[in-house]
């Protein structure tokens, strides 16, 4: 019986066990210092968790992984120039930029919740696809507007050409200024108090969100569109609702991403951000229709440690730091691949299984 | 009966495009009557349902005439909404249930109880969390108002089909202003003792004032339950008597419009099974078919014999067709004419000369959007290069439309399906002739060896003896199960 459940467990859990064992076997060949992989660790928790947390509502609503969450992103990247430029430091800065990005992000997600109605059933594809149309717009904005239409007066932001947005943008002014709000350190380990509140008020209202009865709503029109209309629920506006909430959360998300790393890259930052948050999401063991609160906070022990052990063991096997920069990205998009395949297998085995079971039962008799 | 009646539906008609499907249809309903509304397949009782309840398809192909009162006042109805609002409560052929949800979720889906929070007094009502325990109260209200044993917290995806359309009807019980139900087929997916249990909570139903119309083939419960039969038959109201002063055969000969005899044991076929040999044997089949368990299984077949499944839904006796011609997770010993047939194949079954009439027809059975002639030649084109052209040594092979063409009027012919013409695309037709399809594709097939699954599930008197009669007559001609 014992040896049932374990292989039960194995196939469950299969693609964070895989992390597992990478991070098991790159850990010691890197060379790092326990106390120095469990403080990144601990900081890029702080990072990204509000970033992955706001993954979660679209895969409630059947909409699958919002890759459209860069548009939040954009948005609170143009919040933070925004507020950089008025030289509002500090906390302060930071609320100021949020409430900036919200609007901004709340229009995108609802043009975004628009676009995917149009396009049940190829979400992901679709908001792969927004996310670069919006990129492109973003860059007009950012590369020619900022200046001539939207005032920017600092010569450390704009271009020396007199409008567009230097390619990094100092956040000096702000940086890890949320982090070091109520400072702590446990041995040694330096954590982000005040961002983990934050971050754990959000998943106060995401677990009391499924219990409303928008949240119901949601989960019925992410399991059968066609029967939760017929039952008089607003299938279209509920999918909105979601993509709102996505963005407008993908939003602060970022706002309390940058402050921690003290930099924008104006025109990077965001493309990344939501392959990266997926990848983390997925690693955790959430699947394209079914993710927890507990799967993003695995994801992101398992992946980051994976981010930081794995190029550092690349670099000392092979000599060359750049194959460390090539393996980040490389990784994660592999790590995408890998787990939506193993969890379309994961799916097949486990009709095997119980066919299986049937065979022995019928054994034993 | 001084009071008014409770629902007058006067000289409606409708046409899809020109084609007269109702004609002058009345019909009067009184609070707490249930009646039976019987006819064959395409005889217009699901139209008229339809457009009782208001639904989208009716106004979309240019809507009906005629009146509809409920309560002495006129109604017309835009969407199912406003027929729902004004407490008539529909139960469809196929399930509308969430499969994730739990029987209580599906019961009260869009109207579950609710608390205020402070955030909903910020962001509107949709903010409110759910009442559970309130909504657990109402569920099992609902469901012991039809006096069966379901368990409301159980996952619809892990329910025997019985108990999903108990679910089902408990959805609309839970309604208060429920006034008037109607039932299409409740039945066909039910066990006998399930049916029993069904016909019991409709009696249930009219004692509290609930008027039902009963849709169904099993002539027997309209006679068990209801107070009147309205027979239809190409789209008018033929007959209309109290149930109790007709009979089964009465109501078979105005639904057909001439005498039937049952297709069963027409012909005595002599037992000539001792001196043919066993072409299939089953040994310890197991399969894992989702409400259709199959355990340990032994079976012989013999040449040219018609060999009965019967059971109780949930049973089993769907999985053994599913599951040896692949279609669910299965394992055991098969052999066919001396040859071991791989399990979890469909490909290697069809080869082997297999066909299945799937009891999913609008799932598995057929494409819904493509013609007859696709249809009926599609496995055969697929499967053993029939009705194609070779050029090339067979490099380059083109479909013989002449032949797909051909093949269809032979089947429609045969098994005389209802259609305009064999472009017509298969789900425009009703569903004894949709079934008469899935016969057609398989006889395409010129198969060895032939499962047919609930073959008569769903489809009227009429249809029923000419798919059983046509069974028959294709086991004389070729060697069949």
């Amino acid at each position: 019986m014992k040896n049932f459940k374990l292989s039960d467990f194995v196939s469950r859990f299969s693609v964070p066990l895989m992390f597992v064992l990478i991070c098991a076997v790159c850990a010691p060949i890197s060379g790092l210092s326990p106390s120095y992989l469990i403080n990144e660790i601990v900081t890029r928790m702080g990072r990204n968790a509000f970033l992955i947390l706001s993954l979660l509502i679209p895969i409630m609503a059947g909409m699958g992984l919002n890759f459209s969450m860069t548009l939040g992103a954009m948005a609170g990247e143009i919040g933070l120039i925004l507020v950089c430029d008025w030289q509002i430091v500090g906390i302060p800065g930071m609320i100021l930029a949020m409430i900036i990005s919200i609007p901004i992000s709340a229009l995108l997600g609802l043009f975004c919740g628009k676009v995917l109605n149009m396009a049940k059933g190829r979400e992901m594809i679709t908001s792969y696809i927004i996310s670069f149309f919006i990129n492109g717009i973003y860059q007009l904005v950012v590369l020619y507007m900022m200046g001539p239409v939207i005032p920017i007066k600092h010569s450390s932001i704009k271009l020396p050409r007199g409008y567009g947005v230097r390619n990094t943008v100092s956040l000096l002014s702000m940086r890890q200024k949320l982090d070091n709000l109520i400072p702590l350190s446990i041995a040694g380990v330096k954590i982000p108090v005040a961002t983990f509140i934050i971050v754990f008020l959000l998943c106060l209202v995401i677990v009391w969100f499924r219990k409303t009865k928008l949240g119901q709503d949601m989960r019925a029109v992410g399991q059968d569109l066609e029967v939760a209309k017929d039952a008089g629920i607003d299938v279209e506006r509920t999918r909105i609702i979601s993509m709102v909430l996505s963005t407008v959360f993908a939003g602060v998300g970022m706002i309390i991403y940058l402050q921690n790393m003290g930099n924008i890259a104006t025109y990077s930052s965001h493309s990344q951000i939501g392959m990266f948050c997926i990848a983390a999401l997925l690693v955790g063991g959430a699947s394209v229709d079914k993710a927890s609160i507990g799967n993003v906070f695995l994801g992101i022990v398992l992946f980051h440690t994976m981010f930081i052990v794995a190029p550092k063991a690349g670099t000392v096997i092979t000599g060359d730091s750049m194959i460390g920069e090539y393996f980040r990205v490389f990784v994660s998009y592999a790590v995408i691949t890998v787990a939506l395949i193993m969890y379309e297998t994961n799916k097949r085995r486990k009709m095997n299984k119980a066919g299986e079971r049937l065979a022995m039962e019928q054994e034993e008799e | 009966m001084g009071k008014a009646p409770l629902l007058e539906m006067k000289n409606i008609k409708k046409d899809f495009f020109g084609n007269q499907v109702l004609t002058d249809i009345n019909l009067t309903l009184h609070e707490g009557e249930v009646v039976g509304l019987v006819g064959e397949n395409g005889a217009g009782k699901s139209t008229l349902m339809k457009i009782l309840f208001g639904a989208d398809v009716i106004r979309e192909t240019g809507g009906y005439s005629g009146d509809i009162l409920i309560n002495s006042e006129k109604v017309d109805f835009q969407s199912p909404f406003d027929a729902i609002a004004a407490g008539v409560g529909m139960v469809h052929q196929e399930f509308s249930l969430i499969p994730g949800f739990t029987a209580t979720e599906n019961i009260l889906l869009n109207r579950e109880s609710k608390k205020k929070s402070v955030l909903s007094q910020l962001f509107g009502e949709r903010m409110d969390t759910l009442d559970r325990p309130q909504m657990d109260t109402k569920a099992e209200d609902s469901i012991r108002k039809m006096n069966v044993d379901i368990d409301k917290d159980m996952r619809i995806s892990k329910m025997p089909v019985g108990h999903r359309q108990f679910t089902e009807i408990a959805r609309e019980l839970s309604k208060d202003q429920l006034k008037l139900l109607i039932l299409d087929e409740p039945t066909a997916v039910l066990t006998e003792k399930e049916a029993e249990a069904l016909l019991e909570s409709i009696r249930g139903m009219a004692k509290r004032g609930i008027a039902v119309i009963f849709i169904t083939h099993r002539l027997n419960e309209i006679l068990a339950v209801c107070d009147k039969v309205v027979t239809m038959r190409d789209g008018y109201v033929v007959n209309e008597s109290p149930a109790k002063e007709t009979s089964v055969k009465e109501i078979t000969r105005w639904m057909v419009g001439r005498e039937v005899s049952g297709g069963s044991a027409a012909e005595k076929i002599e037992d000539k099974g001792a001196d043919k040999r066993t072409i299939l044997s089953i040994k310890k089949l197991w399969v894992d078919m989702p409400g259709e368990t199959v355990r340990n299984v032994n079976l012989d077949v013999r040449e040219g014999e018609i060999l009965g499944i019967g059971g109780l839904a949930g049973q089993g006796k769907l999985g053994i067709p599913n599951g040896i011609m692949g279609l669910c997770q299965a394992g055991g010993q098969v052999t066919f004419d001396g040859q071991e047939v791989d399990l979890n194949n469909p490909r290697k079954c069809l080869d082997s000369n297999f066909a299945f009439v799937s009891e999913d027809r609008r799932g598995v059975g057929l494409l819904l959007d493509e013609s007859l002639e696709w249809n009926i030649s599609f496995p055969a084109m697929q499967v053993q290069d029939k009705f194609l052209k070779k050029y090339f040594g067979g490099l380059i092979k083109w479909r013989d439309d002449a032949a797909i063409k051909e093949v269809t009027d032979k089947y429609i012919d045969e098994l005389k399906i209802k259609c305009r013409s064999s472009k017509q695309k298969a789900k425009e037709l009703s569903g004894g002739n949709q079934q008469k399809v899935c016969l057609a594709k398989a006889f395409a097939l010129e198969p060895k060896l032939l499962f047919v699954s609930e073959p008569t599930r769903g489809i009227d008197v009429g249809a029923k003896s000419l798919v059983l009669q046509a069974l028959k007559n294709s086991t004389r001609k070729r060697m069949l199960q």
